[in-house]
C-alpha cells in the first residue's frame, strides 16, 4: 500500500467515528471533554455550531453517531453521545450573548424559506448573521414542522423547541405563519434573490385494502399525531392497532396510551431484526407494555354494522438467507384481531401540489424533485431544497446538514459566485503531549458500562400527554459516561523517519493495533497483522518505509482505544498523540474568505 | 514509566490457547524499563511463547538476578512463581528450586552483566549440571541498571556513550555454553519475534539446559553509533543461519517441511523441532563444526543467530543423579526425611 496521506482531512476525520457518522459532523469528543470539565455552555455552543438544536437533538436525534461509535466495537455499548448532548443543554448557563447576531444593516439580498421546519430554520440561522433579509413562510400557525406536530411532547417538550427556535427567529427573521405557499411560480416572481424549499414530506402513506373507507376510526399516523398535538383529537378507543413498526409507529402507540387506549398492539409484517424503528424507541415502547406482534400482514378491515371491530391479517413465515436477507414470505394462515381504532404508520411520501410542473423543476419517479446532493439546488437556478423535501423522509440532523449546505450555496449564488466552488473541509493537528507521560486529555481507559437513562415512573407518566419521560442524566451519570469516550480525535500520528523498530509500541498496545511488516497490497497486509483486521470499513494507516529494514508500520484503526501507550513507550517520539480538529466551512466562513481575499487584492 | 495501567480491553478476535486463556492473561504489570528497551520486546516474546505452549501459570517459575533484564519477570505471567535473587546468583537459586520441584517449568531471565560478569561462575556450573531450565540472557553489552558500564559481553572496539572503547575480550555466552556441553543453544534478537518466539518455545520444552542469548539493545546507554549492540548495528550484521519451528505433540508436521532441507528432531515430550538450514554449511548437531563456524563468523563481525546447537540425548541433572521422579515437594515427610537411623545406615556404607 502507499503511505497513508494524513494531510487529507478526510483521513483523520474518518477515525473519529461519531463525527464521521454525524451528517452534520458534530465534534463529539470535543464537547464530551468540555462536559467532563464542567464547561456546559462551551459544550452547548460547540454543538450548536454544527447541529443548531442541541437541546432538541439531545433528546430526539436519530443518533447515527452511536452505532458508529468505536466504544461499541471495543465493548458492547457505544458512548451515550445523544444523552450527553442533553447534559450540555440542560446545564448550560444563559448563552444568548454568545449567539450569532444579524448585522445592523442588511446586505441588500432577500431570501424566502418555505416551511418553518428544522431545515429552513438552519438556513435562517446561517444566513441572517450575514445580513440577509430572511422571510419564512409557514402554512401552520406555529414553527418547528414535524418536530412540533409529530414528535410527541413526552419526548420533546415545547419549551425546548420554543427556546432553540427563538434563538434563530430573534436574529430578525421575518416569520409569516398561516401563510401556505400555494404556487412556487408565483413566489418566484416576488423578487427574492434565492428561495429555499423546506416543506418536508407531508403525506402519510395509505393502506388501500378492503374496508379502508368504511370507518372513520382508521387514521393516518402523521396526521393523527398532528391532530393530537393541536388538541383536535383528545381520545382514542380502548383497543388500538398500530400498523407498521417504524419510529412513527412508536410515537403513535405511546401517544395512544396517553389518551385513553388500554390495549395497544403494534402489528409488524416482518420478524424482529427487520423493524425500522430504532432500538431505543422499541425499548421505550415495550417498557410501556406495548405489545409487538410479528409476522402479521394486513389483509382487510373488519367492519360490522358500519363499525370497525377488528382487522384481518395474514400470518406470515419468512426465510432469511446467510447474508441476512429476508424473502417475501409465505402465508400460513389468517387471523382477526379485534380493535376500536387503527393507526397507519407505514411511511411518508413527498408531495408538492403547489409546485407547478411546467416551471423547470425535474421530478423523479417518486415525485421527488431532482436536487444536487452537494449544492442542494434543483434545475431552476436559485431554488434550493433541503430536509425531507429534498430526498424523502430522513431525520432532523440530516435536515440541519442540508440547511447548512443550502445556506452556503444560497450565499454564493446571491454573491454571483460559482456554487460548486465551495470551501473544502480542513484539518488542524496539534500535539497533546504535556510531559514524559502526560497528556492534555484523560487517556486512561475507564471500563464503566453505559449509563442508563432514568425515566419517570410508569404509574405517573400517562397522566398527561406532556410529561417528559426521560429525566436526563444525573451529575454522577454524566461524570461516568464522559469517561467512556475514547477521544478518537486524539490521533496516533506516526513519523517513519524516527522509528528504530524496537517494537515497544507493538508490545504495549492493548488491542494489538500495530504491526511492523513487509509492505503488500491491502488484502495481503490485512492477513498479516498482529490481530485479525476484518473490519474493512476502518482504514489501515500505513507508514513510509522504515529506515532500518524498509518494512512498514501498519496500524489498523478499528479498535484503537487512544490510550497513548504507544506514544509513551516510543523512545524516539515516532508516535505522537495529536488532536485533529475538523474545520467544517459554513456560510459564515465563505463570507470571511471572500472578505480576506478582497482585502488582499485591494 | 507510564502512569496508566495497560487498559483491560482486548481485541475480540484474539485467539485463546488450549487452556482457554488469552495472551493478555499471561501479562504482568506494566514495565518500568526505559521506553524502547529491547528487554520489553523479549518480555512480549516470552508472553507469546508461554501462551502458545499453553503452560499453566502456576506451573511456571520465573527466576532472576539483578539488572534491568532481571526485573522483567515482573512484567510477564503475574500468576507464576517467581524468585528475584541476588546479582549473578540466579543459577544456584534455580538449581535449588529445580532440585526441590522438578515438575515446574523454569525460566531464568538474566543479563550479560548478571550472567557473564559477576555471575559467570554460577552460569557455567548450571550448564555443566545440565539443569533443566530455559536460560535467557538479555544481552546489551552493558550494565543498564547501573547506567551503562561495559559488561563482559562488550565487543572489542565497541564505543561507550562517553569515554574509551572496550579493549578486553568479550565472553560469548553461546561458545561458552557450547564448550561446556549445553544441550540447546540459540541466539536471537529482541527485534525479531518471528525467530525468537519459536526459539523460546523450544527452549521451554527442551529437557536440559537451554540457553537463549538475545541481543537486546539498551536504548538509553548503548544504542549509539559505534556500539556493537545497537538496533542499527544488530540489524546490519544479523546473520540467520538456521530457522526452527516448534511443533507441539500430536500436531501434524506440515508438508512444507518435506523438502530435504528440513531436519525434524523429536523431543522428549513428543513435540518436534524442525530445523531448516539457511546456510547449508551449518551443522547444528556437531559441537566441533558449530564451534568452528561460529568463531569464523564472529571474526567476520557477524552475529550468527538461530537454533545453533541441539542435543536431545543427554541426561539432565535429575537423571544424572538418579533422583526420584516425584518432586521432593510432593514426597511424604517420612520418605523425604527417613530419620536418624536411616542416615546412620547410609553413612556406614561409605566408611
Ligand atoms: C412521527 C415522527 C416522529 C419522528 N421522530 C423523529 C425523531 O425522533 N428524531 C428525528 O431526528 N427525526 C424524527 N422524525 C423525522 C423528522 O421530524 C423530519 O425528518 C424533520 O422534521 C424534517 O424537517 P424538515 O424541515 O425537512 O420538514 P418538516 O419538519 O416536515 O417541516 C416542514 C414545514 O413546512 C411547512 N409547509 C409544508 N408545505 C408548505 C407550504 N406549501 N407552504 C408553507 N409551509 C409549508 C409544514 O407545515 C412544516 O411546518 C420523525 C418524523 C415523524 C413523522
Ligand atoms: C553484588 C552486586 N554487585 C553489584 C551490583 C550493582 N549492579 C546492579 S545491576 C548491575 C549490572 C546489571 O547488568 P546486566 O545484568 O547486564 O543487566 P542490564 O541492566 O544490562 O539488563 C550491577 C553491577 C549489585 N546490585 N549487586
Ligand atoms: S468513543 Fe468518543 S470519540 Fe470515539 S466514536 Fe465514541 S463518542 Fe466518538
Ligand atoms: S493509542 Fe496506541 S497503544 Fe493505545 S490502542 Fe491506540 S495504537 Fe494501541
Ligand atoms: S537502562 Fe538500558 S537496559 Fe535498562 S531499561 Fe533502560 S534501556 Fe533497558
Ligand atoms: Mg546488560
Amino acid at each position: 500500500m502507499k503511505p497513508t496521506d494524513t494531510s487529507n482531512p478526510e483521513y483523520f476525520h474518518q477515525v473519529v467515528d461519531c463525527q464521521f457518522g454525524c451528517p452534520a459532523h458534530t465534534d463529539v469528543p470535543a464537547y464530551i471533554r468540555m462536559i467532563a470539565q464542567g464547561e456546559f455552555s462551551d459544550a452547548y455552543m460547540e454543538n450548536r455550531k454544527s447541529n443548531v438544536f442541541p437541546g432538541i437533538l439531545g433528546r430526539v436525534c436519530d443518533r447515527p453517531c452511536e452505532p458508529a461509535c468505536r466504544r461499541g466495537r471495543v465493548e458492547e455499548k457505544p458512548v451515550a453521545i445523544c444523552r450527553l448532548k442533553r447534559v450540555a443543554a440542560d446545564h448550560r448557563d444563559d448563552i444568548t450573548s454568545r449567539l450569532p447576531k444579524a448585522p445592523a444593516t442588511s446586505n441588500g439580498k432577500k431570501v424566502a424559506l418555505i416551511g418553518a421546519g428544522c431545515a429552513s430554520l438552519t438556513v435562517a440561522n446561517d444566513l441572517a448573521p450575514l445580513g440577509y433579509e430572511v422571510t419564512i413562510f409557514e402554512a401552520l400557525d406555529t414553527t418547528g414542522g414535524l418536530m412540533r406536530t409529530n414528535i410527541p411532547q413526552f419526548r420533546l417538550p415545547p419549551k425546548v423547541l420554543d427556546e432553540e427556535i427563538g434563538y434563530i427567529l430573534d436574529m430578525g427573521v421575518d416569520l409569516k405563519t398561516n401563510h401556505p405557499i400555494e404556487s412556487l411560480k408565483g413566489l418566484l416572481t416576488e423578487g427574492y434573490d434565492a428561495v429555499f424549499v423546506g416543506t418536508g414530506a407531508p403525506r402519510g402513506k395509505n393502506l388501500e385494502i378492503p374496508g379502508r373507507y368504511d370507518s372513520d376510526r382508521i387514521h393516518i399516523g402523521i396526521d393523527w399525531l398532528e391532530s393530537v398535538a393541536f388538541e383536535h383529537t383528545k381520545e382514542i378507543g380502548k383497543k388500538v392497532l398500530i400498523i407498521g413498526v417504524g419510529n412513527t409507529a412508536m410515537d403513535c402507540c405511546r401517544t395512544s396510551l396517553r389518551i385513553g387506549a388500554e390495549d395497544v398492539k403494534v402489528m409488524a409484517r416482518k420478524p424482529r431484526g427487520f423493524f425500522k424503528a430504532s432500538d431505543w424507541e422499541l425499548e421505550d415502547a415495550e417498557e410501556e407494555n406495548v405489545e409487538i406482534l410479528i409476522n402479521h400482514s394486513p389483509k382487510e378491515f373488519v367492519i360490522e354494522d358500519g363499525k370497525l371491530v377488528g382487522m384481518k391479517f395474514e400470518l406470515m413465515e419468512y426465510k432469511v438467507d446467510d447474508n441476512g436477507r429476508i424473502d417475501r414470505g409465505t402465508v400460513t394462515g389468517e387471523k382477526i384481531i379485534p380493535c376500536d381504532d387503527v393507526v397507519l404508520a407505514i411511511g411518508q411520501d413527498n408531495a408538492f401540489p403547489w409546485i407547478e410542473r411546467d416551471i423547470g423543476i425535474e421530478f423523479d419517479n417518486w415525485d421527488c424533485p431532482v436536487v444536487d446532493e452537494t449544492t442542494m439546488m434543483c434545475a431552476i437556478d436559485g431554488v434550493f431544497f433541503g430536509g425531507d423535501s429534498a430526498f424523502g423522509p430522513k431525520n432532523i440532523i440530516w435536515a440541519v446538514e442540508h440547511g447548512h449546505q443550502a445556506a452556503i450555496s444560497m450565499h454564493r449564488y446571491c454573491q454571483g459566485e460559482d456554487i460548486a466552488d465551495r470551501l473544502p473541509r480542513g484539518m488542524n493537528l496539534a500535539s497533546q503531549k504535556m510531559g514524559m507521560h502526560e497528556w492534555s486529555f484523560s487517556n486512561d481507559y475507564d471500563p464503566a458500562s453505559r449509563r442508563i437513562m432514568p425515566h419517570v415512573d410508569l404509574k405517573k407518566r400517562f397522566k398527561k400527554l406532556d410529561i417528559e419521560v426521560e429525566l436526563g442524566f444525573t451529575a454522577e451519570q454524566a461524570i461516568q459516561e464522559v469517561e467512556r469516550c475514547l477521544n478518537c480525535d486524539i490521533q496516533t500520528v506516526f513519523s517513519a523517519d524516527l522509528c528504530i523498530e524496537c517494537d515497544a509500541c507493538i508490545d504495549i498496545c492493548p488491542v494489538n493495533c500495530l504491526t511492523i511488516t513487509a509492505n503488500g497490497d491491502e488484502d495481503d497486509l490485512r492477513s498479516r497483522l498482529s490481530a485479525p483486521a476484518e473490519n474493512h470499513e476502518q482504514p489501515l494507516y500505513v507508514s513510509a518505509d522504515l529506515p532500518h529494514t524498509s518494512r512498514v508500520m501498519v496500524k489498523d484503526e478499528d479498535l484503537c482505544v487512544h490510550c497513548s501507550l504507544c506514544a509513551e513507550r516510543c523512545p524516539t517520539g515516532a508516535w505522537d498523540m495529536q488532536k485533529s480538529t475538523l474545520l467544517v466551512p459554513y456560510a459564515q466562513d465563505e463570507l470571511a474568505e471572500e472578505q480576506s481575499t478582497s482585502a488582499a487584492s485591494t | 514509566m507510564s502512569f496508566i495501567a495497560k487498559p483491560n480491553v482486548s481485541h475480540p478476535g484474539m485467539p485463546k490457547n488450549s487452556l482457554g486463556l488469552s495472551q493478555r492473561d499471561y501479562e504482568g504489570t506494566v514495565s518500568t524499563l526505559c521506553a524502547g528497551c529491547g528487554h520489553d520486546s523479549v518480555t512480549a516474546a516470552i508472553i507469546q511463547a508461554v501462551f502458545e505452549l499453553g503452560i499453566e501459570p502456576h506451573m511456571l517459575a520465573k527466576m532472576s538476578g539483578i539488572g534491568c533484564s532481571s526485573k522483567t519477570p515482573a512484567y510477564f505471567v503475574s500468576q507464576a512463581h517467581g524468585f528475584n535473587s541476588v546479582h549473578g546468583r540466579m543459577p544456584s537459586v534455580t538449581t535449588g528450586a529445580n532440585a526441590a520441584n522438578r515438575d515446574l517449568t523454569y525460566i531464568g531471565v538474566s543479563g550479560d552483566g548478571d550472567s557473564l560478569s559477576i555471575g559467570v561462575g554460577q552460569f557455567v556450573h548450571a550448564i555443566r549440571r545440565n539443569l533443566n531450565m530455559c536460560y535467557v540472557i538479555e544481552n546489551n553489552g552493558v550494565y543498564g541498571l547501573t547506567k551503562g558500564q561495559f559488561s563482559a559481553s562488550a565487543d572489542i572496539g565497541s564505543k561507550p556513550k562517553k569515554g574509551q572503547p572496550n579493549l578486553q575480550e568479550p565472553i560469548d555466552a553461546v561458545s561458552t555454553a557450547l564448550s561446556l556441553g549445553a544441550t540447546y543453544i540459540a541466539r536471537s534478537f529482541s527485534g525479531d519475534k518471528e525467530q525468537l518466539v519459536p526459539l523460546l518455545k523450544g527452549a521451554l520444552m527442551h529437557r536440559g539446559f537451554a540457553l537463549v542469548d538475545i541481543v537486546s539493545p539498551c536504548v538509553t546507554f548503548n544504542d549509539h553509533e559505534g556500539s556493537t549492540k545497537s538496533y542499527a548495528h544488530t540489524r546490519q550484521f544479523y546473520h540467520n543461519v538456521i530457522n526452527m519451528d516448534y511443533i507441539p505433540p500430536r500436531e501434524e508436521i506440515k508438508a512444507a517441511y518435506d523438502d530435504g532441507e528440513a531436519m525434524p528432531i523429536e523431543m522428549h515430550d513428543g513435540s518436534t523441532i524442525v530445523l531448516r538450514k539457511i546456510d547449508r554449511e551449518y551443522e547444528p548437531t556437531s559441537r566441533a563444526a558449530s564451534f568452528k563456524y561460529l568463531r569464523e563468523r564472529f571474526n567476520a563481525g557477524e552475529i550468527t543467530t538461530g537454533l545453533l546447537y541441539l542435543d536431545e540425548s543427554r541426561a539432565e541433572m535429575h537423571e544424572l543423579m538418579g533422583n526420584v521422579d516425584t518432586p521432593l515437594t510432593q514426597l511424604p515427610l517420612d520418605e523425604l526425611h527417613p530419620g536418624k537411623e536411616e542416615l546412620k545406615k547410609l553413612q556406614s556404607r561409605y566408611r
